[in-house]
């Protein structure tokens, strides 16, 4: 039986230093990130002891292959709400805490932007006059320059890794159609006199490879690192880097729901069982084929001779994953709520994408830019390369709801502000963040460091006391809610541990 | 294929039975209700728009993601 999908999001920040005209972008990450840790939290740092982000999954590294560096010099916190908060390369970056389900997530997401628009409040009494920090959730500067969110997801270790990317490459390729951010112009070369004026996603343009480690250059569809920052003999965490960072809630709750059911079918094998394999013949070249076809129907080569549109892999998928839930259920993706909810959301999506994809306007990202875009165009008689536009297209990402042109769209939410609010100093209950989190709002002083699986106390003695937690579901409210209660001090919990 | 006809056959149906009218009548609706919205926000949207956008996608330049 598939596993259950403990869920992660990754998000880089694009960010600009307005009134400068030697703007240092990762002092300006850093500012950020110590104005917020300064104003909310006390100070707890990183923990690097598990980092690895250059094993490869398929058990060897390929030569000339270049994982990225990790950094530990830069600033990194861990947060009260399980999340950790650092300045990776030249950009701020938020991970969630691990979540249980797809609510959780885009729940912890969305959070992330609203601790990006504290900080820059926090920051700005600290900049020169004059000077003030724009921070984007997006994935790309439009001139060649692309910044990533990644996603992770829990799964067997038992299950072979070939037969993971197999079976989910032709989601990530047409999962394109509504999770895409939308993008003015095009980033990479397009052969022929082809012009892309407007395209789905942000991403598309910068990847080059099907398989491979790589995350800064040559991007892969899958990334292969192996990290799975828990048991490694129980579980890998697939790393995802091909997706685009979404502002509706709606699109990245089908985006990560969708593709965590896949994952559970994968698992439990469900596409051979069926009889169903879609492999593409070219899966590099059909992502920039279905983010430059806003029409969406450019037919898709299959490996077996068959020509399908995304749209028709889609509608595939979903009634695979129907039919996988009616065999399987649903625990492996939170359980019976959630996982109708995902595939009553796929199809009403997939529904309105057919009929008329402008009818999704307050639901995918891609389309409510679109149409906000061509309208301003029209109207104004502009033509696609005008700065206004682009500039418009960078703006719909700005995480300060005042300057932000996604929050005058009127887009359909799934959570208030209020849930999205205690959800910056609260844990998810239902991971062992729980603990992490819980553990911080108590007891950060005492705390030397914390990463996903681990944290290390520091009782005023020699050595420094490590609490592992190698298991993503341990560490929950259920579990750990009466034993922190019960006691008064990190030295009395780790008694409490160690007996 | 019987199997790919009656996958789609919740899209397909939509064409041939009584229900068509009330679809397109109310997603003519929505996109009324879509326009007028869009209408409304361009009217007023230059007055967030950030003002030099040149000077704005120009100096944006953001190296080192992954």
């Amino acid at each position: 039986m598939a596993i259950t999908k403990v869920l992660g999001m990754e998000t880089e920040y694009g960010i600009i230093i307005r009134g400068s005209a030697d703007a240092n972008p990762v002092a300006a990450s850093s500012a950020l990130i110590n104005a917020y840790v300064s104003e909310r939290n006390r100070r707890v740092g990183w923990d690097f002891e598990d980092e690895s982000p250059g094993r490869d999954a398929r058990g060897f590294a390929r030569e000339g292959s270049m994982p990225p560096e990790v950094e530990t010099h830069l600033v990194n916190a861990v947060l009260t709400n399980g999340a950790r908060y650092y300045v990776d390369h030249a950009h701020p970056e938020y991970s969630t805490p691990e979540c249980a389900d797809v609510y959780d997530l885009v729940r912890y997401d969305r959070a992330g932007e609203m601790i990006l628009a504290d900080s820059i409040r926090f920051a700005s009494k600290f900049l020169p006059p004059g000077q003030s920090v724009v921070v984007l959730k997006n994935n790309s500067d439009g001139k060649g320059n692309s910044y990533g969110n990644h996603e992770n997801y829990l799964m067997d270790r038992s299950v072979a890794f070939s037969r993971i990317v197999a079976g989910v490459i032709p989601h990530f390729v047409t999962r394109q159609i509504y999770s895409g951010a939308g993008k003015v112009g095009c980033e990479t070369f397009v052969p022929g006199d082809r012009v892309i004026d407007f395209q789905i996603t942000q991403r598309a343009d910068f990847f080059e490879e099907v398989v491979g480690l790589e995350t800064t250059l040559k991007r892969p569809i899958i990334n292969t690192r192996d990290e799975p920052h828990c048991d490694s003999r129980k579980y890998r965490r697939l790393h995802v880097i091909v997706g685009d960072a979404n502002m509706s809630e709606v699109a990245s709750f089908l985006k990560v729901g969708s593709t965590a059911l896949v994952l559970a079918m994968i698992e439990d094998d469900w596409f051979a069982r069926c009889g169903k394999d879609f492999t593409l013949r070219s899966p590099v070249g059909a992502v920039r084929e279905v983010s430059y076809d806003t029409s969406l129907s450019t037919p898709l080569e299959l490996q077996d001779g068959r020509s399908m549109t995304a749209l028709d892999i889609q509608w595939e998928h979903l009634e695979l994953a129907k039919k996988y839930s009616e065999s399987f259920g649903l625990a492996s993706v939170g359980g019976d709520r959630v996982g109708q909810d995902i595939l009553s959301r796929w199809e009403d999506i997939l529904e309105g994408l057919e009929s008329d994809p402008m009818s999704l306007a307050r639901q995918l990202d891609w389309v409510a830019k679109f149409r906000l875009i061509e309208g301003y165009r029209e109207r104004h008689g502009l033509g696609w390369g005008d700065h206004k536009l682009r500039a418009m297209d960078l703006q719909y990402h700005d995480v300060d709801p005042a300057r932000s042109l996604f929050s005058r769209l009127g887009m359909e939410t799934l959570f208030s502000a209020e849930e999205v609010r205690s959800s910056v100093d609260e844990p998810p209950e239902t991971t062992r963040a729980y603990f992490r989190g819980k553990c911080l709002q108590r007891w950060a002083s005492s705390i030397a460091a914390a990463n996903w699986d681990s944290i290390v106390f520091d009782l005023g003695r020699e050595p420094l006391c490590r609490v592992p937690m190698l298991e993503p579901l341990r560490g929950t409210r259920a579990h750990v809610e009466s034993l922190l209660a019960s006691v008064s001090s990190p030295a009395e919990l780790i008694e409490h541990l160690g007996s | 294929m019987a199997e790919r006809e009656q996958i789609r056959k919740s899209s397909s149906s939509r064409s041939d039975d009584t229900s068509v009218e009330e679809v397109s009548s109310s997603s003519a609706k929505k996109g009324d209700e879509l326009k007028a919205e869009l209408d409304d926000l361009l009217d007023e949207i230059d007055e967030v728009l950030e003002e030099n956008a040149e000077e704005f996608v120009r100096s944006y330049v953001q190296k080192g993601g992954q």
